[in-house]
């Protein structure tokens, strides 16, 4: 509720004192930070409770506002408070001096209490009501700088296409409203734990409907298209949403209702393995090419959920989607690293994007380097570093996983991770080594404390978060059985004993990544890949032309409708109902009038004629 | 042979009958006016022989009221037809077309 009554708070007062309302949102996400901290320590492990309030009881339907603490919600609560609060912390040092100040914390802490609302809902429409507000709230921010046209023609298309997505999760939900008469999450399990045949065929319906709204808010092909251009906003909101919240929110809904999607004889888990593995690849793809610092990340993060849909995809009831949730959390922290470490340099240079004009910044920003080398050597998967366990478990599981293909499931996450590495690199050795390639580049500094502690503090769960045992809490959950291991060593090992062939797969595919990226961008002065590529290269400089295909697809739609609305409106409406009616009345009016000569003993005939009828009727009966 | 009131309802529908037929198809105002008159006449004949053969005084007494009425219209009609003279019109039904449309 903290974060509620801070946007409130800032909306009503804090506009135009932005020190106030700069305290108000970081104390409010400080508070959360540390209560979940308390929470989850607090609770049992392995056990959950829930605290609910009466909220709308309409006939049979009885909808309380539930909270639900379970180690699912609570893990995750966790990870979101604490990467909210470092963020938090950054925008008081990034956003300082801008003239929207107040705004933007107002919408950063609605934001906030939106994400905690969905993590924490106990029940599927709470949890909806999470889920608009975040897109709410994620238009707010990505349209901050909505004097920008680009801007706000973002934020619009973010929101445009999240509701496309929210309106299948809507169906989705009535669906099984309709069918179970309950949408209590723990109810809901039970019920279908009971009785797996409840919702018949529909089952395989109700789980893609809800995908749908995964598909916009997760920002999965097709609905991915939104993501690239949210990097309008400012760059702490880039980190917010691309690392721990909103787009986290789509994987963490799949596992919330993976019971939902598990059911015997439902196809929606391989479907959505290939939609996450085609988004993975296509957005890495993508990303080779791309030399916006902020759009590269964005595409890797695109690339990354893809991975974690994935790996939900592969997972099944005796395998429960704990690699997901693991490479979630491992992902929310060096995600938020990367972006806060991109602002860091834009800051640096003058709020230039284009990483071809940047160069050699290793040396005069030390610490962002650092950071940021952490952060991308963890999302290559490079051991020992979080982002290598998260990953090496996703790859095994999606090798064990029943899907029919699994094989080439796993050949194109093995591609992923080589790519992955690949554009890393890219990043890297052409924004922090090589020549200065301009003069911004020359001048940069590093930047001050406020923008380089949270840098540090999130570099920790970068780094280490491997060791933690995340992936235990989070099996917990789902009564799997967590591999337990004592010891950082133990848990290298761990990585390759437990599925070798994965594990050596995916660091082999990431050294070749990285390699190949050193070999082609190191002191690179303009990038070289075009030319050995061509086609492919330039396509994905485009992104495949997805913008362009849907705008087209959009234009023809469009063109349609308002051809068939002219139509309706020229020939049936005014065609036939306004015309008709008007015509056939005048024609009517013009027969009648030759019936009036004007000849007294024609009219007294008719009046004879019309009584002598009229006393017919009248006395026949 | 006695009159019955069969035989008064034949006289009556006969002149109805004249009269609707001479106001229908005569030119001449003032004709077309006295077959009005007749048709006038044939409906309060039938009333006086309804009230006759019924025994109470109800239909002649209505009767004598059509009679007034007629009486009174007749004036009227007289005094239009004289009117239509005035403005230089032939007293016909050819003339006065004016609620052509």
């Amino acid at each position: 509720m903290l974060p509620l009554i801070s946007a409130a708070g800032i909306t009503l007062f804090g506009l135009r004192r932005p020190r106030l309302a700069g305290v108000l949102s970081v104390g409010a996400a400080a508070g959360v930070a540390v209560l979940s901290l308390l929470v989850f320590t607090g609770t049992p492990f392995g056990e959950w409770w829930e605290c609910s309030a009466e909220w709308l009881s309409v006939g049979e339907l009885n909808v309380p506002v539930a909270l639900r603490f379970d180690p699912l919600s609570l893990t995750m609560g966790l990870i979101v408070a604490w990467v909210s609060f470092v963020i938090h912390v950054y925008s008081l040092g990034y956003m300082r001096g801008d003239r929207g100040f107040g705004r933007y914390f107002a919408g950063l802490s609605l934001f906030l209490f939106s994400m905690l609302l969905i993590v924490l809902a106990g029940n599927l429409l709470v949890l909806f009501i999470g889920w608009e507000l975040v897109g709410v709230s994620s238009y707010l921010l990505i349209g901050f700088w909505y004097q920008r046209p680009a801007a706000a023609d973002a934020s619009k298309k973010a929101f445009l296409l999240n509701r496309l997505g929210d309106f299948g999760f809507l169906v989705g939900l009535l669906l099984v409203w309709s069918k179970t008469g309950t949408v209590d999450i723990s109810e809901l399990e039970c019920k279908l734990a009971l009785d797996p045949g409840l919702l018949g065929s529909l089952a395989t319906a109700a789980g893609l409907l809800i995908f749908c709204g995964v598909l916009g808010k997760s920002a999965q092909f097709p609905l991915h298209v939104w993501l690239p251009d949210a990097m309008e906003g400012p760059t702490p909101v880039s980190a917010l949403i691309h690392a721990a919240t909103m787009v986290a929110a789509g994987v963490y809904l799949l596992c919330r209702v993976f019971f939902l999607l598990a059911l015997p004889g439902s196809a929606a888990l391989e479907l959505i393995a290939w939609v996450g593995a085609f988004t993975a690849l296509l957005a890495a793809v993508i990303a080779t090419q791309q030399d916006d610092i902020k759009r590269i990340l964005a595409y890797s993060t695109l690339s990354q959920l893809g991975y974690m849909v994935m790996a939900v995809g592969a997972s099944s009831v005796s395998r429960p989607p704990v690699a997901a949730m693991y490479h979630l959390s491992t992902h929310a922290c060096f995600k938020a690293l990367l972006f806060l470490g991109a602002g860091s340099v834009i800051c640096a240079v003058h709020h230039e994007q284009n990483i071809w004009r940047m160069g050699a910044l290793g040396k005069k920003m030390p610490v962002t380097f650092v950071t940021f080398l952490i952060a991308a050597l963890a999302l290559a998967g490079v051991p020992p570093l979080s982002g290598f366990f998260s990953k090496e478990s996703i790859l095994a599981s999606v090798l064990e996983s029943n899907v029919a293909a699994r094989h080439a499931l796993f050949a194109v996450a093995v591609a992923v991770a080589a790519l992955t590495g690949f554009y890393m690199t890219r990043l890297v050795a052409v924004t922090f080594f090589g020549p200065e390639r301009t003069q911004i580049a020359g001048q940069a500094r590093e930047s001050g404390m406020i923008l380089t502690i949270p840098l540090l503090i999130l570099a920790v769960p970068s780094a280490f978060a491997g060791f933690w045992g995340i992936d235990s809490a989070y099996a917990s959950q789902f009564k799997g059985a967590a591999v337990e291991h004592a010891g950082v060593f133990g848990r290298i090992a761990a990585a390759f004993t437990h599925s070798p062939v994965a594990t050596l797969w995916g660091l082999g595919a990431a050294i070749v990544g990285i390699v190949t990226g050193l070999a082609v961008y190191w002191n690179a002065a303009t990038d070289r890949l075009p030319e050995k590529l061509g086609l492919v290269a330039g396509w994905a400089r485009n992104r495949f032309y997805f913008d362009e295909l849907y705008a087209a697809l959009n234009e023809a739609t469009h063109e349609f409708l308002s051809r068939l609305a002219d139509g309706v409106d020229r020939w049936v409406i005014s065609g036939i109902m306004v015309r008709g009616v008007h015509g056939s009345i005048e024609l009517a009016g013009r027969l009648l009038r030759l019936t009036q000569t004007g000849n007294i003993q024609i009219h007294a005939v008719l009046l004879g004629a019309g009584i002598a009828i009229l006393l017919l009727i009248v006395l026949q009966h | 042979m006695t009159v019955g009131l069969n035989h008064y309802l034949a006289v009556s529908g006969l002149l109805f009958c004249i009269g609707l037929a001479g106001v229908f198809f005569r030119r001449n105002l003032l004709v077309v006016y006295m077959c009005i008159e007749m048709m006038l006449a044939a409906a309060s004949l039938a009333l006086v022989a309804f009230s006759r053969f019924r025994g109470d005084l109800d239909g002649q007494v209505l009767a004598l009221l059509v009679i007034s009425v007629a009486a009174a219209e007749v004036a009227v009609g007289l005094a239009l037809i004289v009117a239509v003279c005035r403005r230089g019109l032939k007293p016909t039904v050819d003339e006065l077309a004016g609620m052509k449309l």
